[in-house]
């Protein structure tokens, strides 16, 4: 009924091609944004901003950088971890070297960084496919993550080899640091998460995706066409680890503050991006921010539920925790195999034609 | 999600009942994970004595105590969510026994003005209370341990241990870091030679550490390990015939988990501790009376009187101590955390007061002043007696090397301040 194209008349190409070409999504949208700049800064505390929205906005973007990896281009990478280690250590070195510079300029460094040593990583895609690349990033993970607990210079020589982040501001206030408002930590996440989302969803849009996606759906098919699997790929490895290092220097400066390589970056946080991703939904942007949403949001829920609410044992809840997430993990996956996206997608179909289905 | 979310917080608070005035001490707990074994009992040692508090004299000072539990798993992202989530409820002291979670803490701390207390781990130069004026490390650090495991060896070797070899088997971690620029000192004056190896998280792999030891064949082996890496370590060791009596862990790879799944072979194996071992404490009659037998044990109450249980049970001692020192001070019953914070400046454990607690020679003498936040660094050694299952005092609680840490920690601190732009606040 109010999902519908019927009577949204375009009357240019600019109009017809628009990301929300239906006028509800379109106003769906704005509201989102609204919500999430103008009001939410004001009734943000400690709480929410560290434990649910920060995390959330942060393996957003990761997932989106991810997820044009492997959903779009079909470059399966198990070195997420490892390529957002690097985007936190290019920003830690950037903000001990030059305190003065702004923190939306080092953490854009930091991505761009990653996205070098991104396409470092990515140049064994040219000549191996599936698992053996899988197996290839896997090496890049292990690397660096050893590079960065051996080399001291990356952590400033500090005794325990953890990196922390100083106080830094942007146009005087303060980001980083335990003095950091909540409001403005959200906000400048938030930012970054809308900028990447936006270019994310016009690349894939345009002819830089699409070359992905031929690549994705038959390589040997795209090359005779006219694709160059050679720029197609590294940019692929580039874009994605562009994204993959801002999150990694977000999640560093603003979210915790002090980092231990060996544990936050570890393989399982390249496993856990990645299956935000597959729940999610493979080569779907608004599918990275469901599975990080869900993946984020569920076990904090499940954990007030069960703790807070029914008053359990916090180990009784912390072992069900993982059965319950484990289980619809399996159970998204068999019932629903395209994840999140595809459940959005079909509820968007069954309201297109609500209430008069034929 | 979210307004489901607010409720449910709402309904959660609303629950927990009418706003009674109470202590609220958050135990950032792991019950899960690889390092379980070494968080259950300390966990549980720490709400039991709580619990007796509670149930013995009506809390501290009239004032009932309520322990709010969170689990944290050992994970530095769960630890930030269970801070987040408690802070609000007026919590007076965190212990959240991971180094980890514990370099995320001491800034946020400060922020909020809450007091972190890291007995034995944590950031070893917050001992310099004049630039980290929120956390506390007493009785004994990192640096602390290092130098008393070399002092023990010195006096083995009749005061000289040059041209020994000694290698430290460590966590690949912060924590594991933390010794080695003290030990790299401490070699240079002692004229040993230092062979540090690393065990990656979660330390079930060490064949090739080991291989290295034996090969190298090292007159003594320390270790820093937590959680598996120590039973893997101690196995290891067992499995290449490595002298038990050479082989010296820190405080955390002492326990009964630890020796227990070697059997015999874990004989002779040695810890260093700042507490006293074993239930031969009047203490734990009470326990036993008020506690475990009314049923109320945290977890399953199988823990009482174990290392990790009694070091648990002393890190709650210390902080009962700071909040009725806090309450003497501030005049007030109900205290704030800035007078948890003073309480626990003005600390001093004296062995009248430990025998009075029913705790006589339990933990070494210190006391806390402005500029020393941890305490008087004494160090004792215990030995592992496979054939009765038990741990024993061999070396009692001395002094360290004082001047070596002394200035690793002003060293360490300066660049600490410099870097947050610190003043000096003692004066």
């Amino acid at each position: 009924m109010f999902y519908r194209e019927a009577g949204d008349f375009k009357t240019s190409y600019t109009d017809d091609s628009q990301t929300f070409p239906i006028k509800f999504d379109r106003y769906r949208y704005y509201v989102v944004l609204a919500v999430a700049f103008g009001i939410i800064p004001f009734i943000i505390n400690d709480y929410w901003a560290n434990a649910l929205l920060l995390p959330f906005l942060i393996y957003a973007i990761a997932a989106i950088g991810l997820n044009i990896l492997v959903g779009y281009c079909g470059q399966v990478s198990l070195g997420t971890g490892g390529f957002m280690a690097v985007g936190a250590y290019a920003c830690y070195k950037l903000m001990t070297a030059f305190p003065d510079v702004s923190m939306f300029i080092h953490v854009l460094l930091a991505g761009g960084i990653t996205a070098v040593v991104g396409v470092l990583f990515g140049l064994p895609s040219l000549r191996i496919k599936g698992f053996y690349l899988a197996v290839a990033t896997l090496a890049a993970q292990f690397f660096l993550v050893w590079l960065f607990n051996r080399v001291p210079w990356f952590y400033n020589y500090s005794a325990s080899g953890q990196i922390n982040a100083p106080e830094r501001d942007v146009f005087g206030i303060i980001i980083t640091g335990p003095n950091a408002p909540a409001w403005a930590t959200y906000l400048f996440c938030l930012i970054f998460l809308a900028l990447c989302a936006v270019l994310a969803r016009n690349l894939t849009r345009g002819t830089t995706g699409r070359t992905w996606m031929a690549i994705r759906d038959m390589d040997i098919a795209a090359e005779i066409i006219g694709v160059n699997p050679l720029k197609a790929k590294l940019t692929a490895f580039a874009v994605s680890s562009f994204f993959v290092g801002i999150a990694g220097a977000l999640f560093f400066a603003v979210y915790l503050g002090a980092v231990e390589v060996g544990e936050v970056f570890g393989i399982q946080k390249s496993f856990l991006v990645l299956f935000m991703v597959i729940i999610g939904g493979l080569g779907s942007i608004f599918g990275s921010f469901a599975g990080a949403a869900f993946l984020v949001l569920l076990p904090v829920v499940l954990k007030v539920v069960g703790v807070d609410v029914l008053g359990w044992p916090t180990d009784i809840v912390a072992h069900l925790q993982l059965v319950i997430v484990g289980a619809l993990i399996v159970m998204f996956l068999i019932l629903e195999p395209h994840g999140l996206a595809q459940l959005w997608r079909v509820a968007k179909e069954k309201l297109r034609l609500w209430p008069f289905p034929h | 999600m979210k307004t489901k979310l607010a409720t449910m917080a709402l309904s959660a608070l609303m629950a927990a009942g009418p706003a009674v005035a109470d202590l609220v001490i958050p135990d950032l707990s792991y019950r899960t994970g690889p390092y379980a074994a070494g968080g259950i009992p300390f966990s549980d040692g720490y709400n039991d004595y709580f619990t007796l508090l509670n149930e013995r004299d009506g809390g501290i000072g009239g004032v009932p105590v309520r322990m709010v539990e969170c689990e944290t798993g050992y994970n530095t992202e769960k630890g930030v969510e269970c801070y987040e989530a408690t802070k609000g409820e007026g919590a007076l002291v965190y212990q959240p026994l991971s180094t980890g979670i514990t370099y995320q803490l001491i800034p946020k701390v400060t922020a909020d003005g809450i007091p972190l207390h890291t007995m034995g781990y944590g950031r070893t130069s917050a001992k310099n209370g004049d630039v980290f004026s929120h956390t506390f490390n007493y009785p004994a650090n990192y640096w602390d341990g290092a130098s008393g495991a070399v002092n023990y060896l010195l006096e083995e070797n009749g005061g000289d241990l040059s041209g020994k070899k000694i290698a430290l088997v460590y966590h690949n971690s912060a924590y594991g870091k933390e010794p080695i620029r003290t030990l790299e000192e401490l070699s240079k004056k002692h004229g040993f030679e230092l062979a540090a190896l690393p065990v990656d998280h979660p330390g079930q792999e060490q064949k090739s550490q080991w291989l290295q030891i034996r090969r190298d064949k090292p007159d003594y082996v320390l270790m820093w390990g937590w959680g598996v890496m120590n039973q893997v370590a101690v196995q290891e060791a067992a499995n290449i015939r490595f002298p038990m009596e050479n082989f010296i862990g820190i405080w955390w790879s002492g326990s009964e988990n630890d020796v227990l799944p070697a059997g015999e072979a874990a004989n002779g194996y040695k810890a260093l501790t700042f507490h006293n071992v074993g239930t031969d404490f009047p203490v734990f009659d009470d326990l036993q009376k008020h506690v475990v037998d009314a049923g109320k044990a945290a977890g399953a109450g199988d823990q009482v009187g174990t290392v990790l249980y009694n070091r648990g049970l002393y890190a709650a001692v210390l902080a009962a101590e700071a909040i009725k020192k806090a309450q003497e001070i501030s005049g007030n019953a109900e205290i704030t955390p800035a007078d948890m914070r003073d309480g626990m400046e003005a600390l001093e454990m004296s062995e009248a007061k430990m025998a009075e607690l029913g705790l006589p020679n339990f933990g070494p003498t210190f006391s806390v002043s402005c500029e020393n936040h941890g305490g008087d660094a004494l160090v004792g050694v215990t030995q592992w007696d496979a054939a009765n299952k038990t741990w024993t005092l061999i070396s009692d609680f001395k002094a360290t090397d004082g001047d070596v840490i002394g200035s690793l920690i002003d060293e360490d601190s300066a660049a600490y301040a410099a870097e947050n732009k610190i003043e000096s606040r003692c004066n």
